[in-house]
């Protein structure tokens, strides 16, 4: 972790259904490059809505973001551009599924970085590699198993060599047994040194890969500190309740 | 009982030679067949054009307008959103056939090419159809092919392109190959405003030769076999885009 800030959020509001929902109040985070940020959170307390404003997935109501310094909430910014350096890993893998797992994982290398098909196919192969899945390159997304599936997720968002990696609970969908795989692939990429914001209900990885924890709740950040103070010493009371029902 | 079976069968062969080889006639047959396939094929092409432009103007309409940015982007989508309603509700609310007649006697009147005619009205009249069987189908992929594609850095065009539209066209691949069926079937009404095809073929060699079972029956023998035919291809295609997926 280094003191560069790489994503920089200013008093983001969202609101949904005109107003009547208010889904993240006021939030300030700042999230520095080489840097792995847990958000935890019950169920309905904007954790998940607060990252997919990160890559405006959503649109913010008010506030800004600033990735690399610039304001991509910016109406002028080609949001596009800025999205291709931060890849993000979905809670339902969103593989898709009309291609082989090579196909999915060089299509915007090709598309949008103007890699050739041998060289975007050469950094996926060694991506797999890494993710013991090599033999599965020309396999389709229906013929893996959820655990597989999140891998390739993951790796095909590193195809794109993203400089920040937003993970929507990446493990919530997955049979039990399959958390593990995918929580090892997370924990080597942190510490490759990969800049990281999981919103996960997996207190252990939040515990032992991550160096900063969130707690949100009611669309705001209600304490945020190291895993040891957030887990050990919490100071809010509502921190306080959650962590005694989840651990 | 021998002897009725003989004259009847005589009686057969002397009226499939007087409707279909005295003096050529099987040819009104064949040039028939070759217009209507010309017709169909062509109408299938316009229709299909209109189809996914019409489909992704007004799906694109139903999941972004609320969240685009205002300016002239935003204002030409509720405007080609609108005129896309007008056209859906004007097609489908009047019969093919008043359509047919008004833009070859309103519209196409300096013209007499009849296949050109008959593909543009069917076409047209195909379009609306196939853009609603277009727009179920980008509808029913899940918003989160959407989403993986724009977290990529693709925007929403190359989005639809890439990954909405190919897995839509397969889901909609059976339904598609249904409305090129009826498209063919419906291409029978062109006779109205004097395009010789199948049906028109059959119904001359039936005024020229007082036959009407014969003709007609011919020309419904060739209208089966050949939507049998376009199953069965279909069919094979179908197969083949799947067999990926298992």
């Amino acid at each position: 972790m280094n003191d560069k800030i790489l994503i920089h959020v200013e008093g983001l509001q969202k609101e949904f259904a005109g107003g009547e929902v208010k889904a993240l109040q006021n939030i300030d985070a700042d999230i520095h490059s080489g840097e792995v940020v847990v958000v935890i959170g019950p169920s309905g307390s904007g954790k998940s809505t607060f990252l997919r404003c990160l890559n405006l997935l959503e649109v913010p109501t008010a506030g800004s973001i600033y990735f690399n310094d610039v304001d991509i909430t910016d109406k002028s910014v080609d949001i596009n551009l800025h999205r291709r350096k931060m890849g993000m890993v979905f809670q339902h893998f969103n593989l898709f599924p009309h291609m082989t797992i090579l196909g999915n994982m060089t299509l915007a290398p090709i598309k949008l970085l103007g890699k050739s098909k041998t060289e975007a196919e050469a950094k996926a192969m060694e991506l797999l590699k890494r993710v013991g899945l090599a033999d599965r390159a020309n396999a389709y997304p229906s013929q893996l198993s959820g655990g597989q599936k999140q891998r390739i997720a993951i790796v095909r968002a590193l195809c794109m060599e993203p400089e920040v990696m937003l993970f929507d609970e990446p493990t919530s969908a997955l049979d039990p047994e399959m958390v593990g795989e995918v929580l090892e692939v997370m924990k080597e990429l942190a510490h490759e040194g990969m800049t990281m914001v999981v919103v996960t209900h997996e207190m252990g990885f939040a515990r032992e890969v991550g160096d900063r924890v969130i707690f949100m709740a009611d669309g705001m950040i209600v304490e945020e500190g190291t895993p040891e103070e957030i887990f050990s010493t919490p100071k809010q009371q509502r921190t306080k309740e959650f962590l005694a029902k989840v651990l | 009982m021998v002897e009725a079976l003989e004259s009847l069968w005589a009686d057969l062969a002397a009226d499939f030679y007087t409707c279909f080889i005295e003096k050529n006639r099987w040819k009104y047959l064949t040039s028939g067949l070759s217009n209507t396939l010309l017709i169909t094929f062509f109408a299938l092409l316009i229709g299909v054009v209109i189809g996914i432009v019409i489909a992704i103007v007004r799906s694109t309409y139903v999941k972004n307008y609320k969240e685009m940015k205002p300016g002239l982007g935003k204002k030409c989508l509720a405007v080609a959103n609108w005129f896309c309603g007008v056209y859906l509700t004007v097609i489908r609310g009047t019969p093919v056939v008043v359509q047919l007649m008004i833009i070859y006697y309103c519209i196409f009147v300096s013209s007499n090419n009849g296949i050109l005619i008959g593909a543009v009205s069917f076409g047209i009249n195909s379009g609306a159809y196939v853009a609603e069987i277009f727009r179920s189908g980008i509808m029913s992929i899940d918003n989160g092919q959407f989403e993986a594609g724009r977290s990529l850095g693709f925007n929403y065009v190359q989005t639809l392109r890439y990954i909405v539209l190919p897995q839509a066209f397969k889901n909609v691949l059976p339904t598609l190959a249904n409305e090129f069926i009826v498209l063919l079937k419906e291409t029978s009404v062109a006779g109205y405003v004097a395009v010789r095809d199948l049906t028109k073929g059959g119904d001359i060699i039936r005024g020229a030769t007082y036959q009407t079972f014969m003709p007609l029956l011919a020309v419904a023998a060739i209208y089966l076999a050949l939507v049998m035919f376009f199953t069965r291809l279909v069919n094979i295609l179908e197969r083949r885009l799947r067999a990926g997926e298992r």
